[in-house]
């Protein structure tokens, strides 16, 4: 499948942002002053926003967006876009409210639950398709979730950080470096097990399903239909640098887990930057790794093109 | 609602004959001819004559080398070429509709044509990917989804010629390879030449249940005995087994003339 840039910004920079959002709503950090609350809140506001903004920009009638909300019934992407203009409501009366008021943690509590359904209706919209073996597997929201969430308690980590300790945690501020490291290294573990045997087994379909004729021997595509690539090869024929899939594998690992680790472990790094470029190489990481999600993801209408899988 | 509808009793779709198709693609220009003009926005053609001419079409055919997997004798000579146009299948359970955001996609109840309401769809590229075949194509101009509608506005059209009341593609195949009916109705010509041919689905793995059927390309009849084709080749000096000698065609003697020098021509440049 292709790799277009505005999907990898939609589901990485939505995910970190529902991700902060639901480390905030857990109370897993409390900013020391409600300027630093507008501050926090406001980033996984700008995140969420640029994510969303993105998605709109794949669409080829982006005016017509508001459409998407009506199918929830039946669509992931429908469900997707209804829970995200929710829990970014949801985020925007917290953070008034909190700013006004003290934080009301009832409000969060639900702030939380909606924007992990977000990130896993995100997911879902891949994990549907049978077409694609690679998405269509169980694994495939925990990777999104995990990546979200090990996001958005590294970047409380480094908000806690440049806070000198002064924020508040329902679990202890001292412990958000290290939920973070945890939720670092899970999301890494599940990162791998999912490149590792989603879609291992392929789509079960052939040239041979695809065309009935597996009766009479070995299909093998003569001449496609046209001189030029169509709009299907182009948009699911996708195959340029897959076999840069290994390397590139490896460092979307070194940025988005191992570095990210080193800096949050190592006690004389933990500086307020440091913490924040540790945010900015696992975004960057998330982001090779939701690259490889779609380069390497193979659709069964290739097997009409000369792809065996 | 995107949601697919009960099955319809009716349920219209393509019976296509891979024995037959000779892969001249008239029924994919004359689908593109109707439809640009018919159902919905023009199907674009960008940049046609040139270097990278792009643009949808909502019926293609493939060409494909079919090699018995126990090639027993000669190999080369028992692989096939099987012509394979492909368009929207209708699937009874399409996975196309559901995963429609905006409800631009739907099945109709009464005949089982899927269609896209263009003026509702936001070009989100979903139900393509969810369709196995990728019988959808996003418009590179109109930035919405384009589909076969297997005619809608021919097949129920008072206006037309009664044979001209059925979709583009099965109208202009010269070989009729295309044929159009109510596959529900079992006793439908269409119903009853997929039972006398074994008619399949593609990809029946996928559980979309299409409603268009394709027809397998008839046996070949390989027995030397009673094909008379072989059996000149026989006489000819060859047999199925052997590579395709040109000289022996034309002539079952000793070369001479022209031949003669073909033969040694072609025997210096092996």
């Amino acid at each position: 499948m292709r790799p277009a840039f505005s999907l990898i910004f939609f589901t990485t920079l939505s995910g970190l942002g529902f991700g902060l959002a639901a480390v905030l709503g857990f109370g897993l950090i409390t900013p020391p002053s409600p300027f630093w609350w507008l501050i926090t809140n406001g980033v996984a506001i700008m995140l969420i926003g640029a994510g969303l903004l993105a998605s709109t920009i794949h669409l080829g009638r982006p005016e017509r967006a508001w459409r998407a909300l009506s199918q929830w019934r039946s669509s992931w992407l429908s469900r997707e876009g209804v829970l995200a203009g929710l829990a970014f409501g949801v985020l925007l009366v917290f953070t008034l409210d909190g700013y006004v008021n003290t934080p009301r943690y009832e409000l969060g509590l639900l702030l939380a639950i909606i924007a992990l359904i977000t990130i896993w209706c995100t997911a879902m919209i891949y994990a549907s398709l049978k077409t694609v073996a690679r998405w269509h597997y169980p694994l495939t929201p925990f990777v999104f979730i995990s990546y979200g969430m090990a996001g958005g308690l590294t970047l409380a980590a480094a908000f806690d950080a440049a806070f000198n300790g002064q924020s508040s945690s329902i679990i202890g501020a001292s412990s958000i470096t290290g939920a973070a490291i945890l939720a670092l290294i899970a999301s890494g573990i599940i990162d791998f097990i999912w490149s590792r045997r989603a879609g291992a087994n392929g789509s079960g379909s052939t040239p041979e399903s695809a065309t009935g004729l597996g009766d009479l021997g070995e299909v093998r595509m003569l001449m496609p239909p046209h001189s030029e690539e169509n709009w299907l090869q182009h948009e699911m024929g996708f195959t340029v640098a897959r076999k840069h899939a290994k390397i590139l594998r490896r460092i979307s690992t070194v940025l988005a887990v191992v570095l990210p680790v080193i800096i949050l472990t190592t006690t004389t790094l933990q500086s307020g930057a440091l913490m924040m470029a540790a945010v900015i190489l696992h975004l960057g990481g998330v982001m090779v790794s939701r690259w490889l999600f779609f380069a390497e993801a193979k659709h069964t209408v290739t097997l009409y093109y000369g792809a065996r899988h | 609602m995107t949601d697919l509808p009960p099955p319809s009793d009716v349920k219209l779709g393509l019976v296509i004959d891979l024995d037959i198709c000779v892969g001249c693609h008239a029924c994919v220009v004359n689908c593109k001819e109707w439809n640009t003009a018919g159902y919905g926005a023009p199907l674009s053609d960008i940049n046609a004559y040139g270097d990278n001419p792009s643009g949808s079409w909502l019926n293609r055919v493939h060409t494909f080398e079919v090699s018995p997997k126990n090639n027993t004798g000669g190999g080369h000579n028992d692989a096939r070429v099987v012509h394979f146009p492909k368009s929207c299948l209708h699937c009874d359970d399409a996975p196309c509709v559901p995963v429609c955001p905006t409800g631009a996609s739907y099945k109709r109840r009464e005949d089982g044509i899927v269609l896209v309401n263009e003026d509702w769809c936001i070009g989100c590229g979903l139900c393509a990917w969810a369709c196995p075949y990728g019988a959808r194509e996003m418009d590179p101009a109109e930035g919405v989804m384009k589909k076969c509608t297997l005619c809608v506005d021919r097949i129920y059209n008072d206006t037309l010629d009664v044979e001209d009341q059925i979709p583009a593609c099965v109208r202009t195949c010269p070989t009729s390879a295309r044929h159009f009916g109510d596959l529900g109705d079992a006793n439908s010509a269409v119903s009853k030449l997929v039972a006398e041919r074994g008619g399949f689905d593609l990809m029946p793995e996928q559980n979309t249940k299409p409603v268009n059927k394709y027809l397998p390309p008839r046996p070949r009849n390989n027995s030397s005995q009673s094909n008379s084709t072989s059996r000149a080749n026989n006489q000819a000096g060859f047999t199925d087994d052997a590579p395709i000698d040109l000289i022996a065609l034309a002539s079952k003697d000793e070369p001479k003339g022209f031949w003669k020098w073909l033969d040694t021509t072609l025997d210096q440049l092996q």
